[in-house]
């Protein structure tokens, strides 16, 4: 019993950091966005502007409620929760730190350590766009849909190299767990060191992903005044921008756990399990984490939209043969070294 | 098709095809982001306003004051020269007599009871401080007319361009 409620706290804990990061990540994004323009950003809401994301979220709360008139209620409704609840679901199969001791049993920080755990990141990820989707269709304007169509035919595109490139990683891990996966990478033995290209495809996939510059096509303001989402106000397109940075925290999770090692760093093994073990290995995997987000939004301020053609050929006609040599490569790599 | 040379600074561009170096992109990559990353530790040109001011220069045109000679009184004898002289036809006048007893307030026998510039008309070029023969009239240089939501609120009148009484003694 006393397993339950332990799950259901650290699940809710897991909740709020994800809505917190998400929150936070805004601020960040306008600082470093700022930094990286000779700017300062926001600095008026409290110190440093620390209280800006709160002021952002009380606006969107106060502004007009508006649904268009030819809009379908119901879906347009949907759609913003719906892209919400997707983004919540991924951080489940997350380990964020190894297991520790509650009354002489182990208790994972992980919320469920299911033996898919990657196919389920995909899924629900997949599932995703189906909020951008309902949400751009539901609001009957033919920018929004536009989007929505761009965002669902680059998701797909993109999935697909990105699984590809995930297949190489599998098949030297022989297993779809993500704590599998986690603690096969102890100590240097980083997968990114293996799999440099597979890395690099599943970084740019997952920058596709998130709808991210430079793939953020779907609310590409320059052509379709904001996409997916233009007629969308108030807290519903709160719901859309801010799940979207929950997708950004999730994706650097992802990141940090399948190529960088997740919650280990070098040394780990040699130390003995404890308070400070436990706390190093989760302030790592968060430091990979926050790592990763900056990243995102230090290649969001540097590189230029993609064109929609460059974006599709990029993602068909590159990354996809790409990740197929990769599987080649490895597959080969791995029957030499079992000893043909 | 040989080029047309209109002057000698056209250059031709080079179509060469991209190397393989440019076609995998990430060199260029790396070399934006190496760039965007260091402009997180430059100097940053935002100057915070109401904390921080950006200094003026000393011949800087800002808001008009009409000044006070060393006695305290007005300088201003409503000649009307700074009028005619304004470009932008922004100053208006009404010249009064002085009175008995007013040697203290108004320096000439004539003064300027209402003195009034638009400063939306106003192009600050300064020909106003340049005309005045009885240097009353300046242009500040650590001055500006701030913002208003009504139009009446920017024609100044003597109320807020002679130099406070205090200023000019001190
Ligand atoms: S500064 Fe120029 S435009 Fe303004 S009141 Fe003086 S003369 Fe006229
Ligand atoms: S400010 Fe000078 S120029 Fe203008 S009316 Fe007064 S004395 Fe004459």
């Amino acid at each position: 019993m006393s397993w339950i409620i332990l799950k259901i706290i650290f699940i809710s804990v897991i909740f709020g950091l994800s809505l917190f990061i998400a929150m936070y990540s805004t601020y960040a994004e306008r600082k470093i966005a700022a930094f990286l323009q000779d700017r300062l950003g926001p600095n008026r809401a409290g110190p440093f502007g620390l209280l800006q994301p709160l002021a952002d979220g009380v606006k969107l709360f106060f502004k007009e409620e508006f649904i268009p008139m030819k809009a379908d209620r119901w879906l347009f409704l949907m759609g913003p929760g719906f892209f919400m609840i997707t983004a919540l679901m991924t951080s489940a199969v997350i380990p964020f730190g190894p297991d520790i001791i509650v009354d002489g049993k182990p208790f994972s920080l992980q919320a469920t350590d299911i033996n898919v755990g990657l196919l389920y990141i995909f899924g629900v990820v997949s599932l995703g766009v189906y909020g951008i989707l309902i949400g751009g269709w539901a609001s009957n304007n033919k920018f929004s849909l536009l989007g929505a169509i761009r965002a669902a035919s680059q998701n797909i595109s993109y999935e697909l190299a990105m699984g590809l490139s995930i297949i190489a990683l599998v098949m030297m891990s022989s297993s779809l767990s993500l704590k599998d996966i986690v603690d096969q990478q102890a100590g240097w033995h980083w997968n990114v060191f293996y799999q440099p290209l597979g890395f690099l495809i599943f970084l740019v996939c997952a920058f596709a992903e998130t709808n991210r510059a430079p793939f953020d096509l779907p609310e590409c303001e320059t052509e379709l005044v904001g996409g997916y989402h233009t007629e969308f106000s108030s807290m519903k397109l709160g719901f859309y921008l801010f799940a979207e940075y929950i997708n950004m925290f999730i994706s650097s999770a992802v990141l940090a756990t399948l190529f960088f090692g997740g919650y280990h760093f070098p040394g780990i093994s040699s130390m003995e399990p404890g308070i400070l073990k436990t706390a190093l290995s989760v302030g790592v995997m968060f430091g990979k984490i926050f790592f990763f987000i900056f990243f995102f939004m230090w290649v969001r301020w540097t590189l230029p939209r993609f064109r929609y053609d460059q974006l599709m050929n990029l993602g068909w006609r590159i990354l996809i043969p790409l990740a197929v040599i990769n599987i080649l490569i490895t597959g080969a790599v791995i029957l030499y070294k079992m000893g043909l | 098709m040989s080029v047309v040379k209109l002057t000698d600074r056209i250059k031709v561009m080079e179509r060469k095809p991209m190397t393989f170096m440019e076609k995998i992109y990430i060199p260029a990559i790396l070399k934006g982001m190496s760039i965007t990353i260091s402009h997180l530790f430059k100097k940053k040109a935002t100057i915070s306003y109401p904390e921080e001011q950006r200094p003026m220069s000393e011949v800087f045109r800002g808001l008009h004051i009409l000044k006070r000679d060393e006695k305290g009184a007005e300088r201003c004898t409503a000649c009307g020269l700074c009028a005619l002289a304004c470009p932008a036809e922004a100053i208006s006048m009404t010249a009064s007599e002085r009175k008995r007893g007013e040697e203290g307030l108004y320096r000439e026998e004539k003064y300027a009871s209402v003195y009034e510039i638009n400063m939306l008309r106003c192009i600050f070029c300064g020909l106003c401080e340049e005309a005045c023969p009885k240097a009353a009239i300046f242009l500040q240089n650590d001055k500006m007319a701030p913002a208003s939501y009504e139009r009446e609120d920017f024609i100044y009148g003597k109320d807020r361009l002679v130099e406070p009484f205090l200023q000019a003694k001190a």
